[in-house]
């Protein structure tokens, strides 16, 4: 059985939140991964993240696929509700649990195979419905509960740990939602927690569909010599364009973040995003330099990492487009709903 | 002009077809002679045979005017309206004998002709239609009103009426008002001064139609969906189901915009898919809005998987399935049965599905809000099996109504209340004793968090891969399939049960069914008809086909899926079940019927008897 309750053991002296919240109280079961697995860094990230926003568990609403990605939603924040959906088809049940209550935080988790296999439609028109979402993609470039076979995110030339050799071009999610006019785009690594943690807290606060791809090299599939997802491979060819810090609508933006190289970006809720530019010349809310950047570095096999885009301007947020009621759809009483008898008889004469 | 002294008057029962090339604007045409007949107080039934097509294609539109207000095809044609040069051969053949065929004469078609037994009328509607107006758009146009005009005068419609019905058509439109009028008083003066009015096959105003409307089962469905309290519907186009969706969005643009925000309380999601269109539906029932889909055959094949999902993790979700013919991508304009199998057992794995059978439009509407109902209060999908002609078709049917003190029943959701008062909340134990458990809805307490999967799970809601814990919750779904025997609609029976044949039937089937009862009662055969409104059956079923010596099941599809749902879900005999079949693609008629159960007691002398055994 790989369902294991974790021990609930908490420091009395941990610090608390706004909300009196120790950390632990934003985590999850325990993980069933394999030990050493980038996957469990990134929960680590997304609880700290959750813990900082001073966020009411209640509140999250943790979705995810099929895949060992997908299985990490049970990994943290036991207080908010999960939704283990079938594979590649996470998209749509958040799209739709969105439409029905605009008023919570959706977190959805996915991997390589099932956001840029199975499911890259359904990713697709998630970014193009811009869901007010953080998806989180979990990419080692590799299968892992079916024992190692390549996915759509590896790269040409790298080696399977049985000895093939992919041919075939990846899918980069990062080329592809800038592509599809994603308003929020980023990379990280696993092993980064520094740079990760911001981009979650930033990627929920963003009033739109926020899409953070995260290098996490897969440890008994993807870690060895010649695998382009490996964790030495990452850490060498890791390329941190544009550091990202947030800012809680709380607190004052400091000097240091308004000198030199930093772009304060306001968000929706008074939150700020600082961006500080590690290479002159890229501009992050610029899309198409954004594009070429990227591309140009992937040639190099380098990782561009941080906060790559950022559209604060865009009005098209799926429930801006539909005029939905500002009130969650799922809250509006019944008696708002139906017309009535009075109102059924007028409309009859229509059809007669 | 051939002799029609002798033909025998048929007064307010007869079937008037259209043969028309599609996108030619004939429907608004056809429509108006429905309706007149209608207000006329007549009932009548107006059925569409197209093509899947935009524009070009034959396409038929098939008016039974009946007196004795019969729902089903009749199966015939005495009036042709034969407008459609390629097809015009075979219109001319489908005339039944005794019957007419109105023609634009104004080019010869001499040679198409050959039918000594049928009466040819010609009327130059062209050279009229060319005579009177300018533009090629609005003579194709006006010509489909002249026609009109023409038949109105041969059938004896009232003018008044018809007249009235353009007004509310074009009422801020003079000049398309006008246009039309003319056009309708060519073709109406044409036939009053030119041909021998009213043929025997004529009107005369009745009082049968009041309280009634006519409308087609998709918008009826629609409808429904808005007064279930529905606010979100997630779909992909497809014929012939997509008439819902925008019959929904258009009543919500009507009732659900806030006048003075235009803030907008429902959303009509065009899914890429039908994959992602029932992965919306289930996450939003899932958070709590009333959600549903509508589609046909070909989107039920790809929403199998999340079907299983819902079925499993206990998701409400209610879809509208209109059928069409399969299978693969079939023939999308016409309507069959063909999904029944597919719907109660839909998803990999042991499943089982609430399917609702409604019969016409007006049950289209009640079963709409029913569907909600059900799917939240037994926490599982719900299917409304529509078809094509029902969907699509404009049916006769009593006036809608509504119970303003009408509440909604929403299951088992605990409140923040209620959930306060737990020590620990556990999605899958059934602490009632029906198999249905209780659920929560994010946001609304901490204590109601629970894990959704569609992985093995025990009744606390944690993953499991142990034998015990996984078949006590799905032996508790056995269970659930049972408590919802009790809560989906009851059969309706027609005939006094005692009847030694008995005829089931489910859907539009309803139509023909009840039209071969009369007949067969003209000819002393007498039968019991039960119609099944919902799997799983209810216990009426079961005894129904038990106390019947004879079982003839009626359906429309090649496979005969009700009589097998009935040979694996209730305790009958198989080989009491005859089969009577029409899977063509047309709307049943009475015949097949009518004529199988007079060759089974032909064949079966021991039944021949059983007229003389009841006697009424």
């Amino acid at each position: 059985m790989s369902f294991i309750n974790k021990p609930k053991v908490s420091h009395p002296s941990a610090p608390t939140n706004a909300l009196g919240l120790t950390r632990r109280q934003y985590e999850g079961s325990m993980s069933t991964l394999c030990a050493g697995c980038g996957h469990d860094s990134i929960t680590a990230a997304i609880v700290e993240a959750c813990w900082e926003l001073d966020m009411r568990p209640e509140q999250l609403v943790k979705l995810s696929g099929i895949g060992c990605s997908s299985k990490t939603t049970n990994y943290f924040v036991n207080g908010a509700h999960g939704f283990n959906s079938v594979h590649g088809r996470m998209p749509s049940i958040a799209s739709g649990a969105n439409a029905a209550n605009r008023d919570l935080i959706y977190v959805g988790v996915s991997g390589d195979g099932d956001s840029l296999s199975i499911g890259l439609g359904q990713l697709v028109h998630a970014i193009r419905r811009n869901v007010n979402m953080l998806y989180l993609i979990e990419n080692n470039g590799v299968y892992g509960l079916t024992k190692g076979q390549f996915s759509a995110s590896a790269d040409i030339g790298t080696r399977a740990k049985k000895g093939e050799i992919n041919q075939m071009p990846p899918i980069d999610p990062v080329l592809l939602a800038l592509s599809l006019g994603a308003t929020f785009v980023a990379r990280s690594f696993s092993g980064d927690k520094a740079q990760l943690v911001p981009l979650i807290q930033a990627g929920i606060r963003h009033q739109g569909f926020a899409l953070v791809d995260v290098l996490s090299p897969c440890v008994t599939f993807n870690d060895h010599e010649g695998s382009t997802k490996s964790y030495t491979f990452t850490r060498e060819h890791y390329h941190a364009a544009v550091e990202a810090d947030f800012v809680p609508p709380a607190q004052e933006i400091s000097v240091e973040y308004s000198q030199g190289e930093s772009i304060p970006v306001r968000l929706h809720d008074g939150s700020h995003v600082i961006l500080r530019k590690l290479a002159a010349s890229y501009d992050p809310t610029d899309r198409s330099a954004a594009y070429s950047f990227i591309e140009s570095k992937l040639k190099e096999n380098e990782y561009v990492t941080g906060l790559i885009h950022i559209n604060e301007s865009a009005n098209n947020e799926f429930h801006t487009v539909n005029k939905s009621n500002t009130v969650p759809l799922n809250r509006i009483p019944y008696g708002k709903l139906v017309p009535g008898n009075a109102a059924l008889e007028k409309l009859l004469a229509r059809y007669r | 002009m051939p002799n029609l002294i002798n033909a025998p008057d048929r007064v307010n029962d007869f079937v008037l077809k259209f043969a028309n090339v599609n996108g030619t604007g004939s429907a608004s045409a056809n429509s108006l002679i429905m309706k007149a007949v209608f207000r006329m107080g007549i009932p009548v039934t107006g059925k569409n045979y197209f093509p899947s097509n935009i524009q070009g294609l034959p396409t038929w539109y098939e008016i039974r005017v009946t007196r004795d207000a019969y729902a089903a095809r009749a199966g015939h044609v005495d009036i042709m309206v034969a407008m459609n040069a390629e097809t015009f051969a075979k219109d001319v053949r489908e005339v039944a004998s005794g019957g007419y065929l109105i023609y634009d004469s104004t080019w010869p078609r001499s040679t198409l002709l050959q039918r000594p037994d049928i009466t040819v009328i010609g009327v130059p509607l062209a050279k009229l239609v060319n005579e009177n107006f300018d533009g090629v758009r609005t003579r194709i146009l006006l010509k489909n009103i002249a026609y009109a005009g023409v038949v109105a005068a041969l059938i004896d419609a009232d003018l008044e009426i018809i007249n009235a019905l353009l007004r509310e058509s074009y009422g801020k439109k003079q000049k398309l008002l006008d246009s039309n009028s003319k056009a309708l008083r060519l073709g109406y003066d044409y036939a009053k001064q030119h041909l021998q009015c009213p043929l025997p096959l004529r009107l005369e105003h009745m009082q049968r139609t009041h309280g009634h409307i006519m409308i087609d089962g998709n918008t009826a469905a629609g409808l429904g969906c808005v007064y279930a309290g529905a606010t979100i519907g997630a779909w992909y186009p497809i014929t012939p189901s997509t008439s819902l969706m925008d019959a929904f969005k258009g009543f919500c643009e009507r009732y659900r915009v806030d006048p003075d925000t235009g803030e907008r309380n429902f959303a009509v999601i065009q899914a890429e898919d039908e994959l992602a269109a029932i992965g919306m539906v289930l996450g939003a029932s899932w958070n709590g809005a009333r959600a549903f889909t509508s589609t046909s055959g070909p989107g039920i094949s790809l929403m199998n998987e999340f079907i299983g999902l819902a079925y499993y993790a206990e998701i409400p979700c209610v879809v509208f399935d209109v059928q069409r013919v399969g299978p693969s991508t079939g023939m999308p304009t016409r309507t069959q049965q063909g999904d029944i199998m597919l719907c109660a057992y839909a998803s990999h794995g042991d499943t089982r599905h609430v399917v609702l059978f409604p019969a016409n439009p007006e049950e289209c509407f009640y079963m709409a809000v029913q569907a909600f109902d059900l799917a939240e209060r037994l926490q599982t999908p719900v299917f409304v099996l529509s078809d094509l002609d029902i969907g699509m078709n404009d049916w006769m049917c009593r006036d809608l109504q509504w119970d303003d003190a009408f509440q909604p029943d929403r299951g088992k959701v605990l409140s923040a209340e209620e959930l306060a008062r737990l020590d620990k909340f556990y999605r899958y134990v059934d602490r009632d004793d029906d198999a249905i458990p209780y659920r929560t809805l994010p946001g609304v307490h901490p204590k109601g968090a629970y894990f959704t999967r569609g992985s093995g799970h025990n009744q606390y809601g944690g993953y499991t891969e142990d034998s015990a814990e996984y078949q006590l919750v799905v032996d508790r779904l056995k269970r659930k399939f049972t408590t919802a025997a009790k809560y989906v609609p009851k059969p309706e029976l027609l005939g006094k049960g005692d009847n030694k044949i008995g005829l089931v039937s489910v859907g539009s089937c309803d139509g023909a069914v009840r039209e071969a009862i009369d007949v067969l009662a003209r000819q002393k055969i007498y039968v019991d008809y039960l119609r099944i409104k919902a799997f799983p059956f209810a216990p009426e079923v079961d005894s129904f086909v038990s106390s019947h010596a004879t079982i003839f099941v009626v359906e429309q599809n090649r496979d005969a899926q009700l009589r097998s749902l009935l040979t694996l879900e209730t305790t009958v005999d198989k080989s009491r079940l005859q089969s009577i079949l029409s899977y063509g693609g047309y709307p049943m008629s009475c015949q097949p019927i009518v004529d199988a159960i007079r060759a089974a007691l032909a064949e079966a002398p021991r039944l021949t008897a059983v007229p003389a055994m009841s006697p009424r």
